[in-house]
């Protein structure tokens, strides 16, 4: 626990950034056809990318007219929306741009993605990417339809998806006696697998898998990915495993390009956050209720709060920050967590005493407005502006940033008081998201591995239990990260022999079809070996491979084999592409 | 972060000292010399909160049997009756095969071991024993990782192993870990030509650290295919069994035998949360106390003269209420019991400051409370099968006090 000095009270009165309102007036009016814009944007990209030394300064609107994503939200709600994503000067081919783009705010490339991005160019294909309400997912959407838990309340699931237990109870079914597995079995002769609440669970991962292979909104997905992370819960903890659903539908997706502010209330509100860290059972010291006895103050989720979701382990806050924290949180609870599982605040449990957090009063006779006005006080503190800056700098650019990068982004969180979007922007257009340094510079997580392998053949997933499986073999097994930490975002924990062993096994039962539920068709095997390794490798790896690896797979292909009949062995597509996605060029990003 | 360094820095002197190719045993031959100990700690960790009371119960406390009317075992000599270990405690009868251990010393109880600042969730619980750090869960690492970071050891791929599926929270952190669900599955399809591919297409690798785990993967995957090591059978005439725990010690016992440098396993056994129907000397509770002590007893025999080098300690996340519910069971409590197995271990006899089950000695009048920190028990283990010297880097903010079985 950090017991460092108080860091200075935020001001919490931001002056508006001039820049941001002469650009939004400055913007041109946007064209009417997205296609057109693309191939404007594209030229201008293309043309001037020859011209090394400029900085390009690209205009690029955003049409919404074409692209069957509803109106456009008021100009003056997000007055970001359609600037020019200003990049530095990049001295990479389209081509390479366009892997870095998709490899970093997307699951890597998929055949159509890249087409797209090229043919856009990048600046106009990240915008793009950053209004997501004004891309058409209509396919997944229509695909997950087949999930009726996504759009679920938890009382619904709870309804829908009982505790065996409780249907043993319905059914007369007498669990006396018996071992958990000679239940289950006799529970499974009366109910459907898909009656049980480890439903709930499948359809979400499924869901997650389907979404990040397959959306048009690639930077979304990977934003619930970091958010989710950032604010993590896991399904294991009880009646989490109801409520994760709703967790990300409610309180994740719905901020992701708008004010931190709004997605920390969001999550400090909802009943999956306040029961993983235990703020339901917390009260007011001297508490009792009838049913449970004297109660108190739980800290886990006030701690967890500055250390993990705000200020950062070392943002200067005291333990007695955390205990007044704490305390202004009391009587955040959840009315009937196994049946409703709905946020309600309880007047008589909250501590209506005086309270001071970093330095700040919060006089007494307060209610659930103490623990908002903390929530502002964190929103808005430097260190949390740091903390997000160098969290995401860690995830789109390197796992060490560097510091002039994380303070640079930091500023404008701060400036724009905690606008994402605007911090994504600074994050994308800052000359370390280009660098050299950044290219193939972080080893993707399990979830990227596995997607990103679907997702480069033009494959498609059903999310199903093998390819879950393999994720959970290789250290990921999606929403059961225990502790409040999420999964780590560094390259470290995830490379090891077991998890190595998993994503090469992975990558030949892919290519080899023995991965139920989901598929990739292979690239075309004729022709002469060189050719086809070269080829292939050019469309997996996207780069030419080393003379001495080029050298292994064509001696692991046997290519120098003859047939009795004189000719040369032809390539077996599967193995070729089962060693290039297992080749160290695939772990990372 | 500095262990991992020195493994990075290790690993590149071996191989360029014999590009590559230096045989498995010649390695660990050097990190022998280098003072690695040669011994191994096997944590087993019961999921589920295993009944303390039930385990070794204590026959000789006269509120045991009013608190347990269904479930309270039958004293020593009756039928069914509970096994004798000393003037107020008894072995469950299922654990019979663990009796030659208990009489050549080489099994250990500490009763009423819990961690302080208790809850009753098992996924709280759980997450507090394997983080090392009771009340913060922020702990990313897990104690068992940290204090391999610190020890000296072998350094091949099979030096950290979980023999489950997913590696356990306390071997999450910067020392690498396999986990597997057996050896067995630790395998590539494509076999010895595909293992070959991939070997060479790692040598090559650019990336530092992918480079250096695929060499330490493929050795290893190399020298479980040659040792046949899934396939290794039992020596000393050692039974197994069929029981998915039976069949995870078998593979630790493979690992350990055929001396691929096992310093630390891991490995986990469900369905002790016993809140229905958990039975006395037969039923829920002792058919798992049958596969478990048939397990750990073929475990001490197939290891023979390893066994004096090698500690398990078998541990829960809490144990359950003294008295029994209305369901026939138990529902979840505070200390429970610890099983420390192996040589170095001055066993045969129930230490830990149990106080009891009469009301007034009870935890919020419902549990037994706990005498001996879990972690006393851990680092105690640490310290004699790593040569850890340092307890507050492995546990943070706990300071160990006097020995418990060592």
């Amino acid at each position: 626990m950090a017991e460092t000095e108080r860091v200075e009270r935020p001001s919490l009165a931001l002056a508006p950034d001039p820049g941001v309102a002469r650009r939004s007036r400055d913007q041109s009016p946007a064209p009417s056809s997205l296609l057109g814009l693309s191939r404007d944007s594209g030229a201008i990209f293309r043309s001037t990318h020859s011209v090394s030394a400029m900085t390009l300064v690209l205009l690029v609107g955003c049409a919404t007219a074409s692209s069957g994503g509803g109106a456009p939200p008021p100009a003056e709600a997000r007055p970001r929306v359609g600037d020019p994503l200003r990049l530095p000067t990049v001295a990479w081919s389209a081509e390479e741009q366009a892997v870095h783009v998709l490899n970093r705010l997307a699951y890597g490339p998929s055949p159509a993605d890249l087409r797209a991005l090229e043919s856009m160019g990048a600046p106009a294909w990240i915008a793009w990417q950053l209004r997501p309400a004004d891309i058409d997912d209509a396919a997944v959407e229509k695909r997950l339809a087949d999930f009726p838990s996504l759009s679920m309340s938890s009382a619904e699931l709870v309804a829908r998806y009982p505790r065996a237990k409780k249907v043993a109870e319905a059914r007369g079914i007498s669990m006396e006696g018996k071992s958990p597995e000679a239940v289950r079995a006799e529970l499974l002769r009366v109910v459907e697998p898909y009656q049980l609440p480890r439903q709930v669970g499948a359809e979400l991962v499924a869901a997650r898998l389907i979404r990040a292979t397959e959306s048009q909104r690639q930077l979304q997905e990977q934003l619930v990915d970091f958010w989710f992370n950032h604010f993590n819960v896991s399904a294991d903890k009880g009646a989490v495993r109801w409520m994760v659903s709703p967790y990300e539908r409610e309180a994740i997706r719905p901020h992701l390009f708008g004010s931190f502010r709004a997605l920390l209330g969001a999550v400090a509100h909802h009943p999956a956050m306040l029961f993983y860290l235990d703020n339901w059972t917390s009260t007011r010291e001297g508490f009792s209720l009838p049913k449970r006895g004297r109660l108190g103050l739980n800290e886990n989720y006030a701690r967890e709060l500055l250390e993990l979701h705000t200020l950062g382990v070392d943002g200067g806050y005291t333990q007695e920050d955390v205990r007044e924290v704490a305390r202004c949180f009391t009587g955040w609870g959840i009315r009937k967590p196994n049946e409703e599982g709905t946020f309600e605040f309880h007047p008589q449990a909250h501590d209506r005493g005086s309270k001071r957090v970093l330095g700040v009063e919060i006089p007494a006779g307060g209610g659930i407005e103490d623990g908002e006005r903390v929530l502002d006080l964190l929103a808005s503190h430097p260190s949390t502006a740091r903390f997000i800056a160098r969290k995401l700098a860690q995830k789109f650019v390197m796992d060490v940033p560097p510091p002039s990068l994380v303070d640079r982004v930091a500023q404008v969180f701060l400036r724009t008081g905690g606008d994402l979007t605007a911090t994504y922007r600074a994050l994308l257009e800052s000359p370390e998201f280009w660098s050299d340094a950044a290219r193939a510079a972080k080893v993707k997580t399990p979830l990227e591995f596995t997607v990103s392998a679907v997702r480069v053949l033009g494959g498609t997933t059903a999310g199903d239990v093998p390819l879950v499986q393999a994720l959970t073999r290789m250290g990921q097994p999606l929403y059961r990260a225990q502790p409040p930490t999420g999964w780590p975002e560094a390259a470290q924990p995830w490379v090891n022999p077991g998890a190595l062993v998993a994503r090469i096994d992975f990558g030949l039962k892919l290519a080899s079809g023995r991965l139920t539920g989901t598929e990739v068709p292979l690239p075309a095997a004729a022709g002469a070996p060189e050719e086809v390794v070269d080829r292939t490798a050019e469309a997996i790896l996207h780069r030419p491979l080393g003379d001495g690896t080029r050298a292994t797979v064509l001696a692991a292909l046997g290519a120098s084999e003859v047939m009795p009949d004189g000719e040369r062995r032809p390539v077996d597509g599967a193995k070729l592409v089962g060693l290039l996605l297992g080749a160290p060029e695939f772990q990372n990003q | 972060m500095s262990a991992f360094s020195r493994r990075r820095f290790l690993r590149s002197a071996g191989a360029l000292a014999a590009l590559g190719t230096v045989p498995g045993f010649l390695g660990r031959a050097l990190a022998a010399a280098e003072g690695a100990s040669g011994k191994t700690l096997v944590l087993l960790f019961l999921r589920g909160g295993a009944d303390g009371l039930s385990i070794v119960p204590p026959v000789g406390d006269l509120a045991y049997r009013a608190a347990r009317p269904t479930l309270a075992l039958a004293p020593p000599g009756k039928d069914g009756g509970a096994i004798r270990l000393d003037d107020v405690f008894a072995l469950h009868p299922a654990l019979s095969p663990l009796l030659p251990l208990w009489s050549e010393g080489t099994l250990g109880i500490v009763h009423a071991a819990g961690l302080p600042g208790a809850t009753r969730s098992h996924f709280d619980a759980q997450d507090f024993c394997e983080s090392g750090t009771p009340g913060r869960k922020s702990t990313a690492d897990g104690w068992l990782n940290r204090a391999v970071q610190r020890a000296t050891g072998p350094d091949g791929a099979f030096r950290v192993v979980a023999v489950q599926p997913t590696l356990p929270r306390m071997l999450v952190g910067d020392a690498p870990a396999v986990a597997m669900s057996s050896l067995g599955q630790f395998r590539l399809p494509g076999g010895a030509a595909a293992g070959t591919a991939f070997d060479a297409l790692y040598a090559q690798a650019v990336d530092t650290a992918l480079r250096t785990t695929g060499m330490e993967t493929f050795e290893a995957l190399r020298e479980a295919g040659s040792a046949r090591l899934a396939r290794l059978s039992p020596a000393n005439g050692a039974e197994y069994g069929n029981a998915p725990i039976a069949r995870r010690l078998q593979d630790v016992a493979r690992l350990i035998r055929s001396g691929v440098g096992l310093q630390v396993a891991v490995t986990d056994m469900g369905g002790w949360d016993t809140h229905v129907g958990e039975g006395s000397e037969k039923g829920q509770l002792a058919s798992r106390l049958a596969e478990l002590g048939g397990a750990l007893a073929a475990l001490a025999r197939d290891l023979g003269a390893r066994w004096a080098d090698t500690r398990v300690v078998v541990m829960t996340e809490f144990g359950r209420t003294a008295r029994e519910n209305g369901n026939r069971g138990t529902d979840h409590g505070t200390a429970s019991v610890m099983l420390v197995l192996g040589g170095g271990v001055r066993g045969g006899r129930v230490v830990g400051g149990y106080r009891g089950l009469a009301r007034s000695e009870l935890f919020e009048e419902r549990d037994l409370a706990i005498g001996t920190d879990v972690r006393s028990v851990l680092w105690e283990a640490v310290r004699g099968q790593l040569a850890v010297r340092d307890a507050s880097t492995v546990f943070p903010g706990f300071s160990p006090g006097s020995p418990v079985l060592g």
